[in-house]
Order: C-alpha cells, then structure tokens, then sequence
C-alpha cells in the first residue's frame, strides 16, 4: 500500500480549526518541523496540541504560538518559551501539564485501544485531583485515559512507501507511540525510500500505523543546549 | 565548611552499587556522574529515551538527534540502546532503574518532595520528576539545606505544591546526610565537616533525630 505524499500541504490537508493533534518530539528534537512550519502558513486555529514541549519562541510549536493557532496545549514540560509563558498568564493559552510517562502511556494506550490505566505518579499531588484512585497491593495508583487526537504528526529518519519507519537516537522518543494514536497519521522523514529497501528487522514503526508519509523538504534539527566538552 | 555542589555530588556517589541503573535529575544530580567510583559498573538512563549515556560531545561529535533530558547533546557509551518514551517510563516505574537522584525544593519529615511549581509564579511543568519520584525504590535528594532566603527546606510540611508523597528515603544536603525516619522526621547520619549539629538543627524546620553516633562525611 503507498502511503506516499506529494509533499507536505498533501500531508497536512484535513486538519481544521477547533481539532486535536499530536505532535511528536522531545525539545526540539525530532519534531515534526516541517508539518509545523506548513501549519504555521496555514489558517487553522484554535488547536490543543498534544506535544510534550511547546518548542522555543521562533522555532517548533513556538511558530504556532507566534500565530494565536493553538487553544490549548497539553505537555508535561515548557519552560523553554516566552510567548508561551505570555499567552499563559494572561489566560489566552489553555495548559493542562501531566507527567511525562503518563503522557506517553496515554500515547500509546490510544494507539493500543486502551480506554484507561492505572499509574502511581501523581499519586496525592494536584494531578490526582478528581480523579479515580485505587489500590493495588498496597499501592495507591490513579486512573489515566486515553486521547482522542485527529491527526498524529511524526518525524522518523528513514521511511519507506509502505509507511514504515525507523527512528534515530533519541528523536524516537514520542514519536512511535503517536504514530499509533493519530486518526490520521503523517509522517515526515529525513530520507524516503522504496518499499523493500528497509530491512524489516530494523522497523520500529510499522506501516499500518501510518497513512500519510512524505520526504520533508529541509530539516533544520536545531539544537536547544548545545554542550561540548574541551 | 559546607559541601558545594561537587562535594554534595561526590557524596551521593557513593551510594552507587555495582550493576546500578541510575537516573539522574538536571542540576546538581547530573554532577554525580562525574563522581562514579572506581572499579564499578553503572549505567546512566536518561528519561528522554537512552540507556548508557556518555560524556558531553566533542565539537564534531555533537548530534542534533542525541540528547538528554536536560535537552544537552551528549554521547553514548559501548552498549547503550535508544527506545520510546513509553518503554523509558515502563523503566522508570517498573523499577528497572535501581537509583533516581534528584534535586528539591522541599522535602517533608515523612519524605514527601516538592519540586514542580510555586504558586504564582510561571509553572514549567513536572516533566519526568511525579513518574520518578513514584516508583524508584531507592530516591536520594540533592539540594542546599536552605533557600536563597535563607529558609529551611526540611520542613514538618512541604507548603509548595506536592510532587510525590513518602518516597525520599535520603536527603543529602551542603551540610548533611539524613535519612527519613519511618515515623517521621530526619535522622542526621552524617555532618559536613565543620559543622555542627547546632546548626543543621537550627537549619531544620522540621523535626530532627540526632542519634548517639553520627558519622562525618568522607568524600575520599
């Protein structure tokens, strides 16, 4: 099945004002850049994005901030964004910030058809309240659900037609587990090849996960704390 | 004289164990790596999704896709692997990971730990540190034992929004090493030199156990 896009217009067509996406990425590292550079040009708006940063002010979801596009963002960490920080106090930006590894099970659970689960952290915190809590062998765990995002937007380093995919280092991170979860899954790669030419033992994705993948154009890949040693 | 940052580091080194996965926290945790005893073997996770992370890059080595969770480029070492951020979670709570270092800003005499948001000021988020702080058997707190105010953070309470609830079993301050009493309070274990029990008592806002025998600090 070719799952291939023309480009990335193609990929992104469907996503309207008022839907919920997730996008991957830790930081800015393995974002979706080039999805987020052609929402950016875009009219859409009034968007909640499921991303576990909001990317800096001048580059990743930090574009889309700029723009007044998003609603509400849903993210365990964004301390790294002015606009965002503006947006939040003056109560134009909606935030609802959960643990990371809740946010990844809730992830993947979507993709799993896991409606709920249960996870110690948060436990007798503000994340717990009004939520359902049970114990467990002597532990006390809260209820988490599932997301219901329309579009997962992705990036993988190599991909082939079928949609398969292969991640490098820790640009995997969110990414496998929201490309399980979207409705409508993109993918946008670093190198797109022919179905065949990726060693089915090395795919970390498989296709069935994905329905759109394209070859994106430029990837900047900047990086946040650039830290050497002598 | 009071540890500095270094110092309280090379304490908590001391607490790794040979065949140890150890987590790490940004600030003064990541120091402890730096510290590693001779002739043992860790492994450094780092929440963002890699196992057996090295030293900061070379100028060439540095890679866009290769970071921490501090979002610094780092390297790997022979035998690291890289995974999702559900699998790196599934780690940390499954208590794959023998030991969680990080910082604080308060803990209570029951081992509760503060350390995502004050009110009123802007709220980055808990990133890692709830999943953290409530699964790893084995949690040590690296922090100063008081405020840039000059307050305590040993306190009978935590005022500050809670990040986990009993879960600090060690607390290793600038001037001490105390433990959390079962029932309640901070067993002063170990001074830094030069200080006294005074004044870590009068440092310590919460209810403090001063046993028979307490030990200095040895770094070396």
């Amino acid at each position: 099945m070719n799952k291939e896009v023309t480009d990335v217009n193609k990929a992104i067509e469907g996503i309207e004002s008022g839907m919920t996406l997730m996008l991957g990425g830790f930081g800015l590292c393995g974002i979706p850049e080039n999805c987020i550079a052609a929402l950016a040009k875009s009219d859409v708006k009034d968007l909640t994005c499921i991303s576990n940063n909001a990317g800096v002010d001048d580059f990743g979801l930090g574009l889309l901030l700029q723009k007044r596009q998003i609603k509400k963002m849903i993210s365990s960490y964004v301390g790294e964004n002015k606009e965002f920080e503006r947006q939040m106090l003056s109560g134009e930006l909606e935030v609802e910030l959960i643990p990371q590894g809740t946010l990844a099970e809730r992830c993947r659970a979507t993709g799993a058809g896991i409606p709920a689960f249960f996870t110690p952290a948060g436990y007798g915190t503000e994340v717990a309240e009004g939520k359902e809590v049970r114990e467990f062998n002597g532990k006390h765990y809260i209820m988490e659900t599932a997301f219901q995002p329309d579009f997962a937007l992705v990036k993988a380093w190599k991909g082939d037609t079928e949609g398969n995919l292969i991640f490098k280092a820790t640009a995997r991170n969110f990414n496998p587990l929201m490309a399980m979860a979207g409705k409508i899954t993109v993918a946008e790669v670093e190198e797109l090849v022919p179905a065949g030419e990726l060693d089915p033992n090395e795919i970390h994705t498989p296709g069935i996960f994905v329905q759109r993948i394209f070859q994106g154009e430029s990837f900047e890949k900047r990086i946040e704390q650039r830290t050497v040693r002598e | 004289m009071a540890l500095d940052k270094n110092g309280i580091a090379k304490r908590i080194a001391k607490e790794l164990e040979d065949g140890f996965y150890v987590n790490l926290g940004i600030g003064i945790p990541t120091l402890v790596a730096n510290h590693v005893p001779e002739g043992i073997s860790v492994e450094f996770q780092s929440e963002n999704g890699v196992l057996g992370m090295g030293s900061f890059p070379t100028e060439e080595e540095v890679d866009a896709d290769l970071i921490n969770a501090g979002k610094q480029t780092i390297t790997t070492k022979k035998g690291a692997s890289f995974f999702d951020s559900a699998m790196s979670f599934a780690m940390i709570r499954g208590q794959h990971v023998q030991l969680t270092v990080l910082g604080a800003m308060e803990v209570s005499e029951r081992g509760d730990i503060a350390n995502w948001k004050i009110p009123g000021k802007m709220v980055k988020g808990m990133g890692g540190a709830m999943d953290l702080v409530a699964s790893a058997q084995n949690i040590i707190v690296a922090m100063t034992h008081t405020n840039r105010a000059g307050d305590s953070k040993l306190l009978a309470e935590c005022a500050l929004p809670l990040t986990g609830v009993r879960c600090i079993k060690r607390i290793v301050t600038d001037l001490a090493v105390l433990d959390i009493h079962p029932d309640g309070g901070f067993i002063l274990k170990e001074l830094a030199p030069g200080i006294t029990v005074e004044e870590v008592k009068s440092k310590t806002a919460g209810k403090l156990i001063v046993p028979d025998h307490i030990e200095s600090v040895k770094l070396d």
